[in-house]
């Protein structure tokens, strides 16, 4: 198979444009003709589902939830970065673009990227127009924050949480449409098949949560907004509900899996506190702008802490190891999330951690304090202190936070060209569900930004493209094709039910994702990785022969839909485990233990690994196939990140 | 720490429906509401029994998925979300009676789950400024917003539409959620555009799905996990009243 | 007149019939007491008896009053409406209840439905008497007047009269306590600045107003006993 980017020719400030141009349009009246399916409603979902219908198109909107309100976009604290140059600070499109493909460890598509970046303004400007309350200056004119190590301020914010205001937003666009008939929405159904024929994608699957039914969805078009897969590690910031299937479905039917193992870690976590523990909490970025990361200097002094005999307070300013900043001076607190994350990986496995689990180091605000005043601080952070008090029980006005890393966001996921389409024709991916804009690792503020660019401003006009050359009829749910993928989704379901194991569901989930936390985490190694494929292959034996899933398919059964999402999971972890060890260099979020330089840092091997790993599945228990887009440097110089 | 639970239990929405009594030994204080009923889940599934049904999903106190009534109080004892109440928040020994959101309007779908599909419809009939996707919209800062309004629109907006407000009020009154999204639109200047018909549509579909009426009790404001306030409510009086009166629409 | 219709049966609309019903009647009872506070100013009876029988017999007062009656009933039937649909909002009720309000804005239902009662009794035993004839007459100067005075001396020298009226007194504070404030929130009328005003008003209102009503048949029980 030729993996086929279809980046257009020319100048890279030029490409949008051009590509603009040259895509076929659909004649405004015939809009109508076209359905198009659209699974999921975060940011990329809703934006696009809105978007499609603005424009004429017919539009089925899905969704887990129970509204497409709470996609998880939501649940976005930081910002989104747009290359407005508000503050006259230097910034530019080819800044941002230049940033988010450096940050990205040289990983991602540079004709992607900057189209992100050149569209990043209009999606401030939609925003805005929306009525999304982002934060004001005094004049009325809108606040921008430097976030996420960024040398200029280009984020737009709405106090911590920017992802509900935009998901607010994008939500209300489609809501406007479902009220004109434009769209159809589907909450509480879960997407569980594509369905294929000729090669084409002619719709889907999709199982009613409430009534357990079966159904079919044709179209001429599918849009995966299905987000990410960091769920895959069991514990993750990610909500309960996220999960692979959409894509691991799709994927299964032929579309390209690309990137897996690209996992994005982010720093600023609340730490685990037991076995009870079902998910992290995220604390925003933003605290590393006033916090200072620090750990005992000695071993001796952190099992004092952890045991409780010594408080941090108590630990003269000699005896603490500030990490970050002695190692990355002009950097320091504010390096980026995949050196912030190993940096406290690294400290904790020397035994300097504390907590009772020694696996946490401490984010003090005490100097901020007292430079700046409580009320300062309390402004700035508030809420996020009010967050950490209620989970932690502990003041962090008086004691240093205690943070850790934890999975976050995946950068991998279904192979997509520069139109968002798969390889699979009339199956697209957005936002997190594919792998296009951040290479190896997303810079802050990025995410929200991918989503609605995906979404508001590149979908509308690609998608244009391939519905011209489509008939006006598609195959109705009738089809054979609907028939037969609608037998192996209930062939799967059943086979789920019958098993009647032993074990619950999560016992499997919390089995992988420590087998994937531990040796596909924040570092791997060859050895650790063969090792964990052999593990991740037990436990798929296990949980299709002693599984327990209770009740039955005709009823709201949550157990049941766990079971589904895992079982994908499993799969899955297997395949990021092959990337993984694929991959011999380290380079963003993938850090391999045997390339790393002197220093420690990822060493990137430009050379043999300058490519976009997209993996084809082969059919149950075969090894998959892998393809390689070879990737194209032409506007930025390959460097070896430095944030010393 | 252990515990008494008495949950409500119901097959679906049909069904009647009733008090299950429950168990519950070694719960870490330092586990969230939530964690501690999946701990009663696992149990469950391991006695092969239909685990407790209840909706969440975040798990950090921002989608407004999760729900439950627990000792006569929408989420909990905290003024937070039920994902966020940990057990910390109670004593050993303690009864905890768990109930769904009771609304007519929110009807029960299984044990502790329930149907807001009638949130989706009232943003439906208006919660929205009628803007399309436009590459070429006005640039964002062309239209100055004081600081004092965007704020005070951001808090209105703050809303994650979980239903507390439906749960805690007397009357199951749907007015501070209707409010705060009438706020929050209409104090913004592109949302003032059509302001009127806006407080007028959603009004209507608010009365349609069959929420009661505001006896300005505050249970709403004093419950809800993102304080919204009352005076929210009064800008709706305000802005319906006033597009009765003066709107063209008839 | 269908978008009027519309918004006054709306549940926006009912409250404020409510509201305006409400304030009106707040009104009224300044008025009310104003009248009424003669009973004690002058023991002979002679001011409340020249007062009450030319409150009779003003055309306009006539038709306030028939209007005070009109908006008591305006207030009586929105609220059982609004009770209504409001209970069939909650559909199941609880079985542990909530306790985030004041007891009184969550019992204002029961509270009117006290004070009905006591209006009942209280038109029955004065205003009926007075409208239908059954007053004695009593001289002033040469004019008749009806002595009311007398009907309401003899009524607050009962123990248990005089006390029913103080304890519906009592509930009606709480019925104000929430019900002033209650008012300008429906009307909109909520701003930073002023809305502790009313509050506090209001406060003073509910308190003040119930214990003027109720020192009068206190003191006049205390005069005959």
């Amino acid at each position: 198979m030729k993996l086929d980017a279809k980046i257009p020719e020319g100048p890279i400030a030029e490409k949008w444009t051009k590509h603009k141009f040259d895509v076929k349009l659909v004649n405004p009246a015939n809009k109508r003709k076209y359905d198009i399916i659209v699974v999921g409603t975060g940011l990329a979902g809703a934006s696009a589902a809105a978007s499609l219908a603005e424009l004429g198109y017919n539009v089925k909107a899905f969704c887990f939830q129970d509204s497409p309100r709470r996609a998880h976009s939501i649940a976005a604290q930081g910002g989104i970065n747009a290359a407005k140059n508000y503050q006259n600070d230097g910034d530019s499109v080819f800044r941002l673009f230049y940033d988010t493909v450096k940050g990205g460890d040289y990983r991602s598509r540079e004709g992607n990227v900057y189209r992100l970046a050149e569209v990043s303004v209009n999606i401030i400007d939609q925003c805005v127009a929306q009525g999304v309350p982002f934060a004001r200056e005094y004049g009325g004119k809108l606040d921008n924050r430097s976030f996420g190590g960024a040398q200029v301020s280009r984020t737009f914010y709405a106090k911590g949480q920017t992802g509900q205001q935009l998901l607010l937003g994008a939500y209300s666009a489609l809501s406007r449409q479902v009220a004109n008939g434009k769209v159809k929405l589907y909450p509480r159904t879960e997407m569980l098949d594509v369905v294929m024929h000729e090669g084409q994608a002619r719709g889907i699957v999709t199982r009613n949560l409430i009534t357990g039914e079966i159904e079919s969805h044709a179209g001429h078009a599918v849009l995966l907004c299905t987000g990410g897969y960091g769920n895959v590690f069991y514990l993750s910031t990610n909500a309960m509900g996220s999960n692979v299937t959409a894509a691991w479905r799709a994927h299964k039917k032929g579309a390209l899996m690309a990137n897996p193992c690209y996992t994005q870690i982010h720093p600023t976590c609340i730490p685990v506190s037991g076995d009870h523990q079902s998910k992290l909490t995220l604390m925003s970025e933003s605290l590393r702008n006033d916090g200072r990361v620090w750990v005992p200097k000695t071993k001796e002094m952190a099992e004092k802490v952890q045991k409780g005999e010594v408080k941090a307070a108590d630990i003269p300013e000699e005896e603490r190891d500030y990490y970050l900043e002695r190692r990355y001076p002009s950097f320091g607190n504010l390096v980026p999330r995949d050196v912030a994350s190993r940096n406290a990986k690294y400290v904790c496995d020397e035994g300097r951690g504390v907590g009772p689990t020694g696996l946490a180091v401490y984010l003090d605000f005490a100097d901020a304090i007292k430079r700046d005043g409580e009320s300062t601080i309390e402004a700035k952070y508030g809420n996020l202190f009010d967050i950490y008090a209620k989970i932690t029980g502990e003041n962090p006005y008086k004691v240093p936070m205690k943070i850790y890393p934890a999975v976050h966001y995946t950068m991998g996921g279904l192979w997509v060209d520069y139109n968002l389409s798969t390889n699979i024709p009339g199956l697209y991916a957005l936002g997190e569900a594919n792998f296009s804009d951040h290479g190896a690792n997303r810079l802050g503020a990025s995410a929200l930004m991918q989503g609605l660019a995906d979404g508001y401003f590149v979908i509308p006009y690609t998608i244009g493209d391939f519905l011209a050359k489509q008939p006006y009829d598609h195959f109705n749910e009738d089809h054979e094709s609907f028939k037969k993928t609608e037998e192996e989704v209930k062939g799967r379901i059943e086979k789920l039910l019958s098993i009647k194991g032993s074990k619950p569901v999560d016992y499997f989930h919390k089995k992988l994702g420590k087998v994937m936390w531990d040796y596909c985490g924040m570092s791997r190694d060859a050895e650790g990785l063969k090792k964990a494929k052999g593990m991740v292959q037990e436990i798929k034996e296990e949980f299709w022969k002693d599984v327990k899933v209770i009740g039955s398919n005709e009823e709201l059964n949550m157990t049941l839909e766990k079971a589904g999402r895992v079982a994908d999971f499993i799969e899955l972890g297997e395949l990021m485990i092959d990337d993984a060890l694929n991959r011999n260099e380290s380079c963003g979020g993938h850090f391999r233990e045997e390339y790393q330089t002197e220093e420690g840092e990822a060493k990137r091997d430009d050379e043999n690994f300058s490519y976009v790993a997209a993996w084809e599945y082969q059919g149950e228990g075969k090894d998959e196939v892998l393809h390689k887009e070879d990737l194209k440097f032409e506007n930025v110089k390959l460097t070896q990140r430095s944030y010393k | 720490m252990n515990l008494k639970l008495k949950i409500w239990r119901q097959e679906n929405a049909n069904s009647k429906g009733g008090f299950e009594e429950f168990q519950m030994k070694d719960v870490s204080v330092d586990s969230s509401f939530l964690e501690m009923l999946d701990q009663l889940n696992y149990q469950l599934e391991e006695e092969g029994k239909d685990p407790i049904h209840f909706d969440h999903d975040c798990r950090e106190g921002i989608c407004g998925m999760c729900s439950l009534y627990i000792n006569g109080e929408p989420h909990g004892p905290t003024q937070t979300t039920t994902c966020q109440l940990h057990m910390r928040s109670f004593k050993d020994g303690d009864t905890i009676v768990i109930e769904p959101w009771r609304a007519t309007a929110f009807p029960v779908v299984k044990d502790l789950v329930v149907d807001r599909t009638s949130f989706d419809n009232i943003i439906q009939a208006g919660g929205y400024i009628s803007v399309n996707t436009g590459g070429t919209t006005s640039d964002a800062n062309e239209i100055l917003i004081p600081k004092e309004v965007a704020n005070e629109a951001m808090d209105a907006a703050t809303c994650i539409g979980c239903g507390a407000c439906v749960a805690a009020c007397k009357n199951a009154s749907a007015m501070l959620f209707v409010s705060a999204k009438v706020s929050h639109l209409g104090l913004l200047p592109q949302g003032k555009v059509e302001a009127k018909k806006r407080a007028e549509n959603m009004v209507a579909q608010m009365d349609a799905e069959g929420f009661g009426a505001c006896t300005n009790t505050g249970a709403c404001s004093a419950q809800c996990p993102k304080e919204i306030s009352l005076t929210n409510i009064a800008r709706l009086n305000r802005e319906y009243l006033s597009a009765k009166f003066t709107s063209d629409n008839n | 007149m269908s978008w009027l219709t519309d918004t006054l049966t709306s549940t926006l609309g009912r409250k404020v019939i409510m509201s305006l019903t409400g304030l009106f009647l707040i009104l009224f009872l300044v008025v009310h007491l104003a009248g009424n506070l003669q009973l004690i100013t002058d023991p002979t009876g002679e001011a409340f008896n020249v007062y009450a029988h030319t409150m009779a017999n003003n055309p306009l007062i006539q038709v306030v009053s028939i209007g005070n009656f009109f908006f008591i009933l305006l207030h009586i039937i929105t609220s059982i409406m609004l009770t209504m649909k409001n209970k069939k909002a909650r559909g199941v009720n609880y079985s542990v209840g909530g306790k985030s309000s004041t007891w009184a804005s969550r019992n204002m239902g029961a509270l009117g439905t006290v004070i009905l009662i006591f209006l009942v009794v209280h038109l029955k035993g004065f205003w009926f008497k007075s409208k239908s004839g059954q007053l004695e007459m009593i001289e002033y100067g040469g004019v008749e007047y009806g002595d009311l005075y007398g009907v309401v001396n003899a009524a607050y020298s009962n123990i248990w009269y005089t006390l029913f009226y103080v304890v519906c007194m009592g509930l009606m504070a709480f019925h104000l306590s929430h019900g002033f404030q209650s008012a300008f929130q429906t009307l909109g009328l909520n701003h930073k600045k002023y809305t502790p005003i009313i509050k506090g008003v209001g406060k003073v209102f509910s308190i003040v107003i119930p214990i003027a009503f109720a020192i009068i048949p206190i003191w006049m029980f205390a005069q005959n006993a």
